[in-house]
């Protein structure tokens, strides 16, 4: 694996905006698949030890998705998005709320705009995430925040689960 | 208390004038009646703002005589941007998990 693969973070609390780059080891078709299909997503899209659980996907536009991330104790955290548009390989655009398990959205929520290229087998992905108030920006970060503290009391145990994958 | 305090910061600089006093201030520290002055505000409006930036610690009243002068409290500015990193690394750490994840479906790939 190539260590020196591109990773870009930065927030502009003003704007209250999240913006993220990544580049991949890995082609444009593959590294949209992880980014699109409800099977790939669930292995990746969660910090250990935090999990990822959808319950039903669907990925056009127009089309929801709806999950939770699970705490190690079992906490459930529902998260309801709806995909608003996508050019294939592309990019992609949705709009994610917090919810409750019965698919009530929690406004307001943040939009999520993501961008694809590929460059040289290399895949580079910017995220950037709007968020509606700054209220919400704090709660969506909520989540991480505890699966990085616990992350961290258990990087053993990441890493042994990482490379079962 | 730190998530008390986390959401009171976003609070506090979500709000341009309290941006503004906070980067005055960050050069030198001062009255609430001087930075009435410098924002052209009513001394009641500037007390509000000071309250918020005072509760969440990124400023530091300082008594000198009869007048109260406010500090840049640059410590609790770096706790914030201590628990960006936080949110950042879950980021990393999601993006590493992909990687492999990404290497493994390459590697059957290739076995095929």
């Amino acid at each position: 694996m190539k260590n020196d693969l591109l990773f870009d973070f930065n927030v502009d609390k003003a704007a209250k905006t999240v913006f993220i780059t990544r580049e991949f080891d890995a082609g444009l078709s593959l590294v949209w698949y992880a980014f699109t299909k409800q099977e790939i997503l669930d292995q990746w899209a969660a910090p250990a030890p935090m999990r990822r659980k959808t319950k039903y996907m669907d990925f056009k536009v127009g089309g929801r998705r709806f999950y939770a991330m699970i705490s190690p104790d079992g906490q459930e955290r529902w998260l309801l998005q709806k995909y608003t548009s996508i050019t294939p390989k592309t990019n992609f655009k949705l709009y994610n709320t917090f919810a409750d398990k019965d698919e009530n959205p929690e406004l307001p929520g943040s939009e999520w705009d993501y961008s694809f290229s590929e460059e040289n087998g290399i895949t580079k992905v910017h995220i950037t995430i709007f968020n509606e108030s700054i209220e919400r920006m704090e709660k969506l970060t909520e989540g991480f925040r505890v699966g990085f503290t616990l992350m961290l009391k258990n990087l053993d145990d990441l890493f042994a689960a990482s490379s079962q994958n | 208390m730190f998530d008390k305090m986390k959401q009171d910061i976003f609070q506090a600089i979500a709000d341009p004038t309290r941006r503004a006093i906070l980067t005055l201030i960050a050069l030198q520290a001062l009255t609430p009646n001087t930075m009435a002055e410098k924002f052209d505000m009513s001394r009641q409006a500037v007390s509000k703002h000071i309250k918020v930036l005072h509760e969440c610690d990124l400023i530091k009243p300082e008594h000198l005589g009869r007048e109260i002068y406010y500090h840049f409290n640059a410590k609790k500015m770096q706790e914030f941007d201590h628990w960006l990193a936080q949110f950042r690394q879950s980021w990393e750490t999601q993006f590493n998990q992909l990687d492999k994840v990404l290497a493994t479906i390459k590697a059957q790939k290739n076995e095929k």
